[in-house]
């Protein structure tokens, strides 16, 4: 019996496309971002039957604020309608500091939503610009500043590593003046340039050494200013972790509704096509099931050593590793220790920031051994 | 058919200069193939020899021609290779034959490689027929090219056929000639059978084909036969001849006749080519005199990349054993390997032929390391070892003295590049001979070269300091003193046995630098440093670090999509696959391959 699932909205609309961005997002007039908000409660009206507990809903993107107002506090409303909320259920926005105000802040507060989460990417403007991005640094600050009037008192900011001309100094700058201000939350990604973005079409390179060494940098600062690493890209104060990201690394359901959502839910793993106009068309959202019944341990290994407290032996052993497996997977650990790559103690297996840093080819050793 | 219209020949020429351009037209013109079967270079029928543009194996074709003289003959063309690794196969066509054509390229003239063949058929007393080819092209002197031919191998020329193999001119005129320049067969139907192997193969269906020669007495289907060489007897099912695509049954074989036996030889060890077959119920005194048995000059350990398929590889190795039996294995184990075999060859090109067989027609993924001749070590206690494979080199303080193979070696050139030839024998650290005069375009270079210094790549780089105008011969000549060492591989401080090669002491820091430069570029990162040394006797003369993988990091799962991790993790399974593990350093296979073409 499911008793519960957070919920993930997808809205696939940007002002304009970044430079490195490989998401999904297109542009958009009103009558389509309409329409695309009826459809996603049409399809999230499916599950009214089902009496969700919903622990947490997130609302990604695209950038979730270029929507009106109108539309996504209907589309939160049906949420609400359909899935049973209660007060410490966690629900987040995404914005761009330029597509938002104190007004559109204020309603969005009162509608429901608890947290925000800012694209900032870099307080430095030529960094921004060298992005792509339509904001600047005093936009940024604005917008927080807006939203701590507004009432969230739950705010993530992201912040980028490798951006072309930053240099390890100006990274450290973005991160000191965001941790002054009165956030819970920094997300930080290392910027990668993927095939089919214009970054990749312009030739931007990107050097995987200065990356690391920033990104070691980078989370030794934040730990300094008081942030807990929690997972690979994301520092939390006071223990206001995203509650919804970790449900995905912690292997529990969510329903994702909207064009290229994903879902984990009753044992499947689904995708919805990346296509807003045939998601409008539809009288009701069709997945693609891309895995029925995953590996369980395989996924255990790979998601539960992206969170800073890693994987229990004895999680490896309730989701079917053998006792040989079990010691395999510890000496390999034991081995890699060495090169200070994670820690191991009698219970779990964590990973070190240089073996998130390294952490594709690390899981890829444990797999290896199941 | 009577024997005086049978006529079994081959043909000789040196890489290139159209041997199977000519036998594609000759079946054309006997119409052995219908026109819509044609292919390019129909004999070459392994698809490494068309791609190569090369012979490995001896084939055969029986051809009807009707001449001008209104008679119809039989032809049994016997195609050769013409590469020098391949000396063996071509004795192995020559004893079948009563003649061989010598093409000639009209703007090349006689090559090293076509000498040393026509002087084999010359001792075979095979009635050696001169053609020459490409007199199309804008650079062709068939006068020159015929000159040359008296000159050089000595026998008479002027007369020779000119022709244009590809343009299909005077091909007939060749044909012509075959019946009046060759011999026809001798032999005697009613002696006792005696027919000469000269190929075989594994076919799944009818078990081992014998490629044989008639040369007394006659076969049909139900005789049982004899194998002279290991007393086996089986009963004959099928025999006949060789189509140009097809083998096709007739009721009887004749003395002087070229064709197949099928008699549902299960084990290809009962067959060798150059074993004599006879008749069981009225078998022959004396066998034939076989082929004097080749020595391989080139070792190499061959691996297969996923350890399990060790038997397969055995398997396909006993397979091409059978016609090819030049080729010799035996087990081996490598700590870094695993199980695999030491494998003999007669040459870089032969080995490397070998490899691609075994990795197309049996789809096997392989490993293979270094090439190595057989070294002689005397030892302090007075006794001599041989060593073929690197991982047995004695300690340095066993050893009284070491030697090496060399051979005298050929090369054929025009004179400009005696220069560049020059220097890079002297860099192979080769011994000049003498040099002679051919005629005024083309010099005779003779060298005594180390055999280690060729087995890696020299043709390679003869063809590349001469333009490709060059060619080059060589035979064992044995065995003179040398400085060696053995050069040693570390990763990550551990040798890596595979690795390790026998080298001229000063060689052996060059060829260290290289190899361990080589090693970093193919190794890939690894989540820790891996230092790569070579190393003489524990001491290190070479060093590279490959620096660690510092980030590998699928940093956003965007909205809970984790099916890019998930094929991020699938891929990088798959790559591991092809990797060894050889301590806690994963190598991949081409890391293997790298080291053995260090002068690309």
């Amino acid at each position: 019996m499911i008793y519960d699932s957070s919920v993930y909205v997808h809205i696939p609309f940007c002002e304009r496309k970044c430079g490195y961005c490989s998401f999904y997002s297109a542009p958009s007039d009103e009558k389509t971002r309409t329409a695309y908000a009826k459809a996603l409660c049409r399809s999230i009206e499916t599950y009214r039957t089902m009496h969700l507990e919903c622990p947490s809903v997130y609302f990604g993107g695209g950038t979730p604020t270029v929507m009106e107002n109108e539309s996504l506090i209907s589309v939160l409303s049906k949420i609400k309608n359909v899935f049973e909320l209660d007060d410490d259920t966690e629900i987040t926005i995404e914005a761009n500091p330029k597509t938002v105000d104190i007004r559109k802040l204020t309603e969005l507060r009162e509608a429901g939503f608890n947290r925000i989460s800012f694209g900032v990417q870099s307080l430095i403007d030529e960094e921004l610009a060298a992005l792509g991005r339509i904001h600047t640094a005093e936009d940024a600050l604005a917008a927080v500043n807006d939203a701590l009037k507004a009432g969230f008192d739950n705010i993530s900011c992201d912040m980028m590593i490798g951006i072309p001309k930053q240099s390890t100094g100006s990274m450290l700058y973005t991160a000191d003046r965001l941790s002054e201000l009165p956030i819970s939350h920094i997300s930080a990604y290392m910027l990668s340039v993927e095939s089919g973005t214009p970054f990749y079409e312009m030739g931007v390179d990107t050097d995987d050494d200065v990356q690391a060494n920033m990104y070691l940098d980078l989370c030794e600062r934040l730990a300094e200013n008081g942030f807990e690493h929690y997972e690979i890209s994301n520092f939390a104060r006071d223990g206001r972790v995203s509650k919804h990201n970790t449900r995905y690394w912690k292997r529990e359901y969510y329903l994702g509704f909207g064009a290229s959502a994903h879902s984990f839910f009753d044992h499947e793993r689904r995708s919805c096509d990346d296509d807003t106009q045939q998601y409008i068309m539809r009288q009701t959202q069709q997945d693609t099931v891309n895995e029925v019944f995953p590996d369980e341990l395989e996924e255990y290994i790979m998601l539960g050593l992206r969170l800073s407290e890693g994987i229990l032996f004895n999680g490896l052993r309730m989701y079917g590793a053998s006792e040989e497996t079990v010691s395999e997977i510890r000496k390999k650990a034991e081995e890699l220790a060495g090169y200070g790559l994670c820690r191991v103690t009698e219970k779990n297996i964590s990973l070190t920031d240089s073996g998130f840093l390294g952490s594709n080819a690390v899981i890829g050793e444990f797999l290896n051994l199941c | 058919m009577n024997k005086d219209n049978i006529r079994n020949f081959c043909i000789i020429a040196h890489i290139d200069h159209g041997k199977s351009t000519l036998a594609d037209r000759i079946l054309e013109l006997t119409e052995t193939v219908a026109l819509r079967d044609m292919e390019n270079q129909l004999l070459d029928n392994m698809d490494i020899e068309r791609e190569r543009g090369i012979t490995i194996k001896a084939r055969a074709v029986r051809l009807k021609y009707h001449a001008d003289n209104g008679e119809d003959y039989i032809f049994n063309l016997i195609d050769t290779p013409g590469h020098v690794d391949f000396n063996y196969e071509v004795s192995r066509s020559l004893a079948a034959c009563e003649g061989a054509i010598l093409i000639v390229d009209a703007s090349q003239g006689i090559e090293a490689q076509t000498l040393a063949n026509t002087y084999l058929a010359i001792e075979h007393d095979l009635e050696v027929l001169p053609v020459v080819n490409k007199i199309d092209l804008p650079g062709a002197d068939p006068d020159r090219a015929c000159n040359e031919i008296e000159n050089v191998i000595g026998i008479p020329a002027m007369d020779a056929p000119r022709i244009s193999a590809k343009m299909g001119i005077n091909i007939r005129e060749v044909l012509e000639r075959v019946i009046t320049d060759i011999p026809a067969p001798k032999g005697d139907d009613d002696e006792p059978l005696k027919a000469l192997i000269f190929d075989s193969y594994y076919d799944p269906y009818k078990g081992v084909i014998i490629y044989c020669r008639v040369k007394e007495g006659q076969l049909k289907a139900g005789d049982t036969i004899r194998l002279m060489a290991t007393g086996a007897e089986f009963q004959t099912v099928e025999v006949g001849y060789m189509g140009a695509t097809d083998l096709i049954p007739v009721g009887e074989l004749h003395a002087g006749e070229v064709g197949y036996i099928a008699a549902s030889i299960k084990d290809i060890g009962d067959t060798s080519v150059g074993d004599t077959v006879t008749n069981a119920e009225r078998p022959c005194a004396e066998p034939l005199e076989g082929y004097k048995k080749v020595n391989p000059m080139v070792y190499s350990g061959i691996y297969p990349a996923d350890g399990a398929k060790y038997p397969d590889l055995r398997d396909a190795l006993e397979k091409l054993m059978l016609n090819d039996a030049s080729l010799s294995f035996e087990p081996e184990t490598s700590v870094a390997l695993g199980f695999g075999f030491r494998c003999g060859f007669l040459g870089l090109l032969h080995m490397e032929i070998i490899q691609e067989r075994l990795e197309r027609e049996y789809n096997l993924d392989l490993i293979t390391t270094a090439p190595s001749v057989i070294y002689k070590v005397n030892l302090t206690d007075g006794s001599t070892v041989y060593i073929d494979n690197p991982t047995n080199y004695p300690e340095p303080a066993l050893i009284a003295g070491a030697e090496e193979p060399v051979v005298n070696a050929h090369i054929y050139t025009p004179p400009e590049f005696v220069g560049n030839i020059m220097e890079l024998c002297q860099d192979r650290r080769g011994t000049f001979k003498d040099m002679k005069y051919l005629d005024e375009n083309r010099v005779d270079l003779h060298y005594i070269l180390p055999l280690n210094e060729i087995v890696y790549d020299f043709f390679d780089a003869l063809k590349s300091r001469t333009r490709g105008y060059a060619s080059f011969d060589y035979e064992l000549k044995g065995y003179e003193p040398s400085k060696l060492v053995k050069l040693d591989v570390l990763l990550n401080g551990e040798t890596v046995d595979a690795l390790s090669f026998i080298v001229h002491v000063d060689k052996a820091y060059a060829r260290g630098r290289k190899i361990v430069e080589r090693l970093k570029e193919n190794i890939p990162r690894q989540l820790f440093e891996v230092p790569v040394q070579a190393a003489i006797g524990g001491k290190i003369i070479a060093r590279e670090t490959i620096k660690a993988l510092r980030k590998d990091v699928l940093a956003k799962c965007y909205g809970g999509d984790i099916t890019r991790k998930k094929k991020l993790l699938e891929k990088q399974k798959e790559g591991k696959k092809r990797m060894r593990q050889l301590g806690s350093v994963s190598v991949p296979q081409e890391a293997f391959m790298s080291v053995l073409k260090l002068d690309e």
